[in-house]
């Protein structure tokens, strides 16, 4: 991987939730503009990792990360840094799908209006062009001002898609998006996926180990918080270099 | 789990079935039997519990439409309490009542949605929160009357006359515990994936709280404000300290309040029988309004609750 395609890189990283070490030593590059995916099993950590990028864990009292994750060279674990501009930065899809209670337009440009001033004619061109990006503009096209709640599931996940790019990220954290989906609508949102990366820098964490071999170019197994392995998917699906790695995405254990 | 992986034990296979069973489901008829006798009678008794309680709250409504409707009539909502033996009506103290009442809610509902706001999104670190917290706990529960000698000590004493702003202030107090207590549950009953996805947009908390968490709980923290307006209502002992009572039309808030309890009181313990008729008819009026405003509270909350 060149230097200059380094879009996010953890140094040293270790997390704590209080006293339990939750992640330990984790040194990884994630490319830019490219798909990076985490497996492992339950409780291995890679929620924790993917919530460290956006300074999620902060809304909670009690958990403390340390070492450096260098997003283009900065450090986003400074003291310094205003999480809010960085979580703006770095988008987020969550496991289930979490529309506001307001109308699906309204749903898109809360996030853009926090940060740009748009006039109305330019606001309609970015929700349609972030609900087309979603792959969900022919379906709601019509209902804009209906609530975000009237949408069926898959269609939630993918506004709460439309939502994160709306704002225009560079990166995007994607924590089991399509767990709670059927496979069309899972479907849908890995060929999403597939587009995505040409304009945005992908880590998603999935359970679902064909997904990841599907949607990723890179690959990295955890467990029980470290780093086990991490290279090209194809490398790491067809021939991992460590035995747990092969046992975990052989099926023989987790 | 481990129930789980042995329930097929339990049930005989049918290798080892007694010789006396002829299909794999065998039931004792006496367990079952004496099954529905403890059912039927604890069915029995929770259903005398509930027409014991149901018995006494239909015999105050009945008493209460049979006495009160009668004295119901125009007079009632044009005329002012009258001196005995002259004909008037309640326009006054039902008059006041409303202000009070409205002033009583405009003051509270504020300050108790921002508290319950601080209990349910910020205050999770150090100690303010959870002593807030407490101090509440007991002022939902304090004695009225407690709370209208306080406005007495620390607003009527010091301005020196009664009025209907002391009365609305009292109430006010009430309505406050009633509200942070509703606000703070109903707002942690939004997920918190709610406000994660908010916060990772990069939206700061405070927007986070106004546009999304308190907007999913909108329809509970409004159900809370409509049942703390039932509350006082009805509430005499706070107003007795306060706005006192008024025998003519005032709707000068700065001077002594006619208002539905107190007039029913008074006119209650009255010995003229056309006084007790319009207590009567006051206390019809305020039974039944706090019955449509809890009515109103209700199906707002089914509403919420439909919608989700």
């Amino acid at each position: 991987m060149a230097e200059n395609n380094i879009k996010l890189q953890v140094k040293n990283l270790n997390f704590y939730y209080g006293k339990f070490h939750a992640l330990k030593g984790i040194n990884l590059d994630i490319a830019s503009r490219k798909v990076t995916a985490f497996i492992g099993p339950s409780g291995c950590g890679k929620s924790t990792l993917l919530r460290t990028f956006n300074r999620m864990f902060q809304l909670y009292p009690g958990l403390n990360a340390e070492g450096e994750i260098l997003l283009d060279g900065h450090n986003i674990l400074g003291r310094d840094v205003d999480i809010n501009l960085l979580r703006a930065k770095v988008g987020m899809v969550f496991q289930k799908p979490t529309p506001f209670p307001m109308s699906i337009y309204d749903n898109i440009t809360f996030g853009v209006k926090l940060y740009e001033k748009l006039s109305k004619a330019e606001m309609d061109d970015r929700v349609e062009w972030a609900l087309r990006k979603a792959a969900l503009w022919n379906e709601v096209k019509d209902k804009l001002k209906q609530s975000g709640n009237s949408l069926s599931g898959g269609q939630q996940q993918r506004l709460c898609i439309a939502r994160a790019v709306a704002s225009r990220p560079e990166v995007l954290l994607l924590d089991e998006p399509t767990s709670a989906l059927d496979p069309i609508s899972t479907a849908h949102i890995e060929e999403l996926i597939h587009e995505l990366k040409e304009d945005y820098t992908i880590a998603i964490v999935t359970h679902n180990m064909q997904q990841a071999a599907r949607v990723s170019d890179y690959t990295a197994y955890m467990y029980l918080g470290e780093m086990v392995e991490f290279g090209d998917t194809d490398a790491i699906f067809t021939t991992p270099k460590k035995k747990a790695t092969e046992d975990y995405i052989t099926g023989k254990f987790g | 789990m481990n129930d789980r992986t042995h329930i097929p034990a339990a049930i005989p296979s049918p290798a080892t079935e007694s010789p006396g069973q002829t299909g794999r489901f065998a039931m004792d008829p006496s367990i079952y039997r004496r099954r529905r006798l403890i059912n039927a009678i604890n069915m029995g008794a929770s259903m005398m519990a509930m027409m014991f309680g149901l018995f006494w709250l239909f015999w105050i409504l009945w008493t209460l439409i049979d006495q009160g409707l009668g004295g119901l009539s125009l007079d009632v909502f044009s005329r002012s309490t009258p001196p005995p033996g002259s004909v008037g009506g309640l326009a006054n103290a039902i008059y006041g009542s409303l202000l009070m009442t409205l002033f009583g809610t405009l003051i509270g509902t504020p300050i108790g949605i921002l508290a319950g706001i601080y209990l349910a999104e910020f205050g999770q670190r150090g100690w303010l929160a959870p002593a807030t917290r407490f101090i509440n706990d007991i002022l939902l529960s304090a004695p009225s009357i407690v709370i209208g000698l306080f406005i007495y000590e620390m607003y009527v004493v010091s301005v020196g006359h009664f009025s209907g702003w002391a009365g609305a202030l009292a109430l006010s107090i009430l309505v406050i515990p009633v509200v942070v207590r509703t606000t703070e549950n109903m707002l942690r009953l939004v997920p918190g994936s709610l406000r994660e996805a908010a916060a990772a947009l990069g939206a700061p908390q405070w927007k986070v709280t106004l546009y999304v968490t308190l907007r999913s709980a909108k329809a509970g923290v409004l159900t809370g404000i409509l049942l703390a307006v039932a509350r006082i209502s009805g509430e005499t002992a706070p107003l007795l300290f306060t706005a006192l009572n008024n025998q003519f039309w005032n709707s000068n808030m700065n001077q002594p309040m006619a208002n539905l309890p107190i007039v029913i009181f008074q006119f209650a313990m009255s010995p003229y029988a056309d006084w007790h008729t319009l207590a009567w008819a006051g206390s019809l009026l305020i039974t039944f309004s706090v019955l449509a405003l809890n009515i109103v509270a209700r199906w707002m909350g089914s509403q919420k609750t439909q919608s989700h």
